[in-house]
């Protein structure tokens, strides 16, 4: 809503208050005013002139050489180049020393050898946009009333010489979109009184009702219809003080009929349309829905098909309107009019937004309609409207209005005490204080004891409960003196839960390794979200999605981060090592909330070890990436859990990919990215992982339990052995670890040979195993009975045998 | 044979200080002091002495040994010591080559904000509430006073998957639920963060997605006044002791009263500058007392219970913290980018 300072003060007197105060002290009690315009800051010197003579350019065909009375003692001559100018017109007169919007100055000149001494202007070369200047004056000067007087300020007369506050509304204060509920709002913050505009009617003979009869079929759609009657209006230009105001508030001056109903938009915020009574072709309005493919010409000469869901104004037969979005061209007022029919209304206002969206007609009267007008100013909207018809059009108001009014309008009375008030807010307010808030917002009240009752007035449709009036006062008391305390009470400690805590730990360790966090998107691509899934489900989609690449919900973290990975490498950022935590969502059927579940991912890439000056370079490769697993669990106690088979994972290297299983079951892969994804993606060696983080952070972790530093010494025996190469040292270890138990404590991979000394088909593998007794020291005989077992059991399973 | 014993002394005396080297000394030292050496061979020659002459001998013999020896001792340790000397200076480093490469990484800036903000809460004794992502309408809407049809949810179009369950568009259904879960009784403290999502084009101000901070009291006599005592201790905790802050009313449907706090402008001291569009404050977050509609419905009894709930966005705070002039940056990961994120004070 834009306000015009200069406007409001009709109604409530400004003085010592400037338009940059004004705007703190709203914005502080509740209604942010997002901007103050100066309108044409620091233009000067625009006077109106009257053209006293015209004639054409004796060396340009297109200029004209005016003579025009600036006041000055001496007539100037201009040389003006709009088609419009003609003798006897007043104009603005940009004089030898002004200044336009765009800290323009205006010099004396020679145009074409002939002396320009001004400039006369259009209303665009004084800051008002093209698409607001009457249809007229568009494409020439602006021409003002033949009483303007010569020489005084052109910029006032336009109200160029106002400030504009530009409120944001919040949905609930649909009031302030008119300017008597701003009125009424900095009445109350300025603890002054409101003054309401005229609306006084002459008595007439005739009555409206004699003239038109309304039926209203759905009063749901419409609970009050009133329609007033002027007769012998005479269309012309409204006075220019309301075409300013109108333009001021961005809205096109027409005509004086079309101008006040717009004018009474903005002023009592109540949406009026005035018909050519003359082109309804019927003396009675009917309202009602639409019947489904009726068509209907709106006065945009746009034929629009309705539906039932529309809300139609009809002459009884045809529609002439569509209710409370826009009129109908065959009911047009037109500079021929002579009678108007001036609907004021109150439409639904969801069937005015219906009707609204389905034809893209959003209109300052459908936002009224939607957002609530206040019922009681309706018939009062009328009545102002038809005064300033009668005023500024020369019409005769007929008496009365002709009505069907089914709307009860029940005050809103709500009761609170003053312990309620200073209990939610906190202060020590007394009755006086409270009571006093509401006086100045104009709400009745009455105190018995501790309870002030208030009734509501209509326009602030937003009060309907205590917390309502709380609100009231708290605003206009002021939030600055309310008092700053902690919550009393409960003590309870706060903490993460050990989920939480856990996840922190991730982060933590992974950050420590090097990785960076990053965060992308959980929307992506149907093709991306089917990509790296642990689960194959079809992937959750949009209803309405704004793209394609945003329409599904994703069902792993990997396609995103290896967009990271490429994006970075693009831009010479090689050596990489990201990872994220983040939700996948798996569908449990339709209107059922899908399951969501953490999951961890990492990529790397270029070199893990860069070391340049002494020469150590080492690429990240899957033992980076599986070591860094392996800390992971280590970090959070569940190394002995975790194991890690060779797998297939559809995207992934063939040979260097594995599963991470958690107590036996796969809760994730790690590998290297396929070459030729990598290729499709234009990356190097990129490794990855990607695992059900909920799996790992929700495995119950054995409480801790001191258990003793071995006291007694262990026994180290190491073994090479020859064995088939497919034959993978897990295997081995656990043959190792299972037939060596008790003692055997350790065992570990510490040589790996697969070169061509060894025979076709074989590998050299060396373990060292550890021995010990938690009681004693192992004796050697022991300690070869038992690794003879071990020997023994690989030999047996796996046919490796010692190295000769 | 004295003289003899004498002159050994000095000769051998002479060569130990001119010696320069380890094996030099040691080469005396077998020289003179060895079994096939002069003294040896000077006291091999004793039987020609008389029996009183003997003992005077061989102690002269032993003095000179000795002499000898403690001579070859003291040279020796001064060798020994110039050669660790010369050893050290040998394996002198350039100490300002870099070391080895120790890898770091860092949290994303949203996480770092977050986590502040969880500490600084957890600090006042509220918990880390989470919640799905994808949610009913109910939760995310209707009971948080957004019935069907209400003019708000306008104000944050949302994704919907079905008409029933859609992307949650703040946190606030998290509050929603603890509420639920808390059935009707008190206290709760809680702080929720996560991701939210709604139907914005993505550009320097907007992403479709986007982390959000909600949090929520709600107990027997929590006041307005609580409200703006622990947002005063958030905002000066997490933004600097010096910064002031305000509450303007404002309108939320879940809670009433509703304000939005702002705090004062660091770049201009709150006179007024660009950054905060020369108004001298700063909006940060939406906040309120928990509307009674919301409370019944979760059923609490809003005669006898209040509550506060505030809201922030992440974003938001980071790029007035840091500097940020594009939430694109939060979502793109340039390495560049996220590395700046180390741990400050
Ligand atoms: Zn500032």
């Amino acid at each position: 809503m834009f306000v015009s300072y200069k406007w409001l003060q009709d109604y409530v007197d400004l003085t010592g208050v400037s338009a940059a105060e004004l705007a703190e002290k709203i914005t502080k009690s509740g209604i942010e005013v997002e901007g103050v315009e100066v309108l044409n800051e620091g233009v000067k010197g625009v006077v109106v002139g009257h053209v006293l003579e015209r004639e054409k350019h004796p060396n340009a065909d297109k200029l004209n050489k005016c003579l025009v009375d600036i006041g000055a003692e001496e007539p100037v001559q201009i040389i003006c180049g709009a088609p419009n100018v003609d003798k006897g017109q007043k104009v603005a007169v940009a004089t030898v020393g002004a200044k336009l919007p765009g800290n323009f100055k205006i010099k004396r000149a020679k145009l074409r050898g002939e002396e320009s001494n001004g400039m006369i202007c259009s209303l665009q070369e004084l800051g008002i946009e093209g698409k607001i200047v009457p249809k007229e004056y568009a494409e020439g000067i602006f021409v003002f009333p033949a009483d303007a007087v010569v020489g005084t300020d052109a910029i006032a007369l336009l109200n160029r010489d106002d400030e504009i506050l530009e409120l944001g509304l919040t949905p609930n204060r649909a009031d302030c979109l008119s300017m008597l509920g701003v009125a009424y709002e900095v009445a109350a913050i300025l603890g002054r009184e409101v003054k309401l505009p005229e609306t006084n009617l002459e008595p007439a003979a005739e009555k409206a009702s004699d003239y038109v009869k309304i039926v209203v079929e759905a009063p749901e759609d419409n609970p009050l219809y009133s329609a007033k009657m002027i007769k012998n209006v005479k269309i012309g230009p409204s006075p220019l003080w309301m075409q300013a105001r109108l333009m001021s508030a961005g809205i096109r001056p027409h005509n004086n009929v079309v101008d006040i109903t717009n004018y009474i938009l903005l002023e009592y915020g109540q949406p009026l349309h005035a018909f050519d009574y003359d082109r309804l072709g019927s003396k009675e309005i009917l309202v009602r829905r639409a019947h489904d493919g009726e068509k209907f010409t709106t006065l945009d000469d746009v034929e629009r098909t309705l539906t039932s869901d529309h809300l139609v104004i009809t002459n009884g037969t045809v529609p002439v309107a569509l209710a409370g979005v826009m009129g109908g061209a065959n009911s047009e007022v037109t500079s021929d009019t002579k009678t108007v029919l001036l609907e004021s209304a109150l439409f639904n206002g969801i069937t005015v937004r219906k009707a609204s969206k389905d034809h893209g007609l959003r209109s300052e009267a459908s936002a009224r309609f939607e957002k609530g007008v206040d019922p009681n100013r309706i018939r009062p909207a009328g009545d102002r409207a038809a005064y300033l018809m009668a005023k500024y059009a020369g019409g005769e108001v007929l008496e009365g209005a002709a009505e069907v009014d089914t709307l009860t309008v029940e005050p809103v009375v709500v009761s609170i005490t003053l312990e309620k008030i200073n209990r939610v807010l906190g202060t020590n307010l007394v009755m006086s204080q409270v009571k006093e808030i509401f006086e100045r917002l104009q709400f009745v009240a009455s105190v018995e004891g501790d309870t002030i009752t208030v009734t509501a007035p209509t326009r602030r449709s937003d009060i309907k409960i205590e917390e309502d009036l709380i609100e009231e006062v708290a605003r206009l008391y002021g939030y600055d003196n309310i008092p700053k305390t902690l919550p009393v009470g409960s003590a309870a400690l706060g903490k993460l839960t050990a989920y939480q805590k856990k996840r922190r730990v991730v982060r933590g360790y992974l950050e420590g390794a090097g990785l960076y966090q990053a965060v992308t998107y959980s929307l992506t691509s149907k093709e991306k979200a089917a990509q790296y899934a642990l689960e194959k489900r079809e992937a959750i989609r949009l209803a309405m999605p704004m793209s394609e690449d945003h329409s599904v919900l994703r069902l792993s973290l990997l396609p995103q981060l290896l967009e990271v990975v490429k994006y970075n490498s693009a831009r010479q950022n090689e050596n990489l090592a990201v990872y994220e935590t983040g939700n996948i969502f798996l569908a449990n059927g339709t209107d059922v909330l899908p399951e969501e579940r953490e999951h961890l991912a990492a990529a790397m890439t270029g070199l893990w070890t860069n070391h340049s000056w002494q020469g150590e370079k080492k690429p990240v490769d899957f033992f980076v990436l599986k070591g860094i697993l392996e800390g992971l669990f280590a970090k959070l106690g569940l190394t002995d859990k975790v194991g890690y088979v060779q797998a297939h994972v559809e995207g992934m290297h063939p040979g260097r990919t594995a599963d991470i299983l958690l107590n036996g079951s796969k809760i994730g892969f790690v590998g290297q990215v396929h070459p030729g994804v990598q290729k499709e993606l234009d990356l190097k060696d990129t490794y990855v992982f990607e695992l059900s983080l909920q799996a790992v952070l929700k495995e119950k972790t054995d409480d801790l339990q001191y258990e003793a530093i071995p006291r007694f010494p262990s026994i180290t025996r190491d073994i090479a052995l020859v064995a088939n190469k497919e034959t993978v040292s897990g295997t081995m270890k656990n043959i190792i670890l299972e037939a060596g138990a008790p003692l055997l404590k350790e065992a570990h991979v510490f040589d790996l040979y697969e070169g061509d000394k060894m025979e076709e088909g074989k590998k050299s593998i060396a373990f060292s195993l550890k021995y010990a007794h938690p009681k004693r020291t192992l004796t050697d005989e022991e300690v070869t009975k038992v690794h003879e077992k071990v020997l023994a059991a690989l030999k047996e399973k796996t046919g490796a045998v010692l190295r000769g | 044979m004295q003289e003899r014993l004498k002159e050994l002394q000095a000769e051998a005396v002479q060569k130990v200080e001119q010696s320069a080297s380890l094996k030099e000394l040691n080469d005396i030292r077998v020289a003179y002091l060895g079994k096939k050496g002069p003294i040896t061979e000077v006291l091999r020659g004793m039987g020609k002495l008389s029996a009183e002459e003997r003992p005077v001998m061989g102690a002269l013999a032993n003095e000179v040994r000795e002499a000898i020896t403690a001579k070859i001792e003291a040279k020796q340790a001064e060798l020994e010591e110039a050669a660790v000397q010369a050893k050290l200076a040998s394996e002198t480093i350039d100490v300002t080559l870099p070391g080895r490469p120790v890898k770091v990484g860092n949290h994303h800036p949203l996480t770092k904000i977050i986590e502040e903000i969880e500490d600084l809460f957890i600090g006042m004794g509220y918990e880390v509430a989470e919640g799905p992502e994808v949610e009913q309408d109910y939760y995310n809407f209707e009971a948080l006073n957004l019935p069907k049809g209400h003019p708000a949810r306008d104000m944050q179009d949302s994704f919907y998957i079905t008409e029933e369950i859609l992307l949650r568009t703040h946190t606030s259904p998290v509050q929603a639920r603890t509420m639920e879960q808390h059935q009707g009784k008190g206290p709760i403290k809680i702080i929720c963060p996560g991701k939210v999502y709604r139907r914005d084009n993505d550009d320097a101000t907007h992403s479709h997605q986007f982390m959000q901070i909600e949090g929520l009291v709600v107990g027997e006599d929590i006041r307005m006044s609580d409200l703006k005592g622990t947002l005063e201790v958030f905002a000066k905790k997490l933004f600097g002791e010096d910064r002031e802050i305000r509450l303007r009313p404002s309108f939320f449907p879940f809670t009433e009263p509703s304000v939005e706090m702002d705090i004062s402008c660091k770049m201009c001291g709150g006179h007024g500058c660009s950054v905060c569009k020369h108004t001298g404050w700063i909006e940060i977050l939406g906040a309120g007392m928990v509307h009674p509609n919301v409370l019944e419905m979760a059923g609490y009894d809003s005669k006898k219970y209040t509550g506060f709930a505030f809201g922030m966005g992440p974003e938001r705070i980071a790029m007035l913290k840091y500097g940020i002039d594009d939430i694109r940056h939060f979502y793109t990961n340039d390495v560049r980018f996220l590395k700046q994120f180390a741990v400050e004070e």
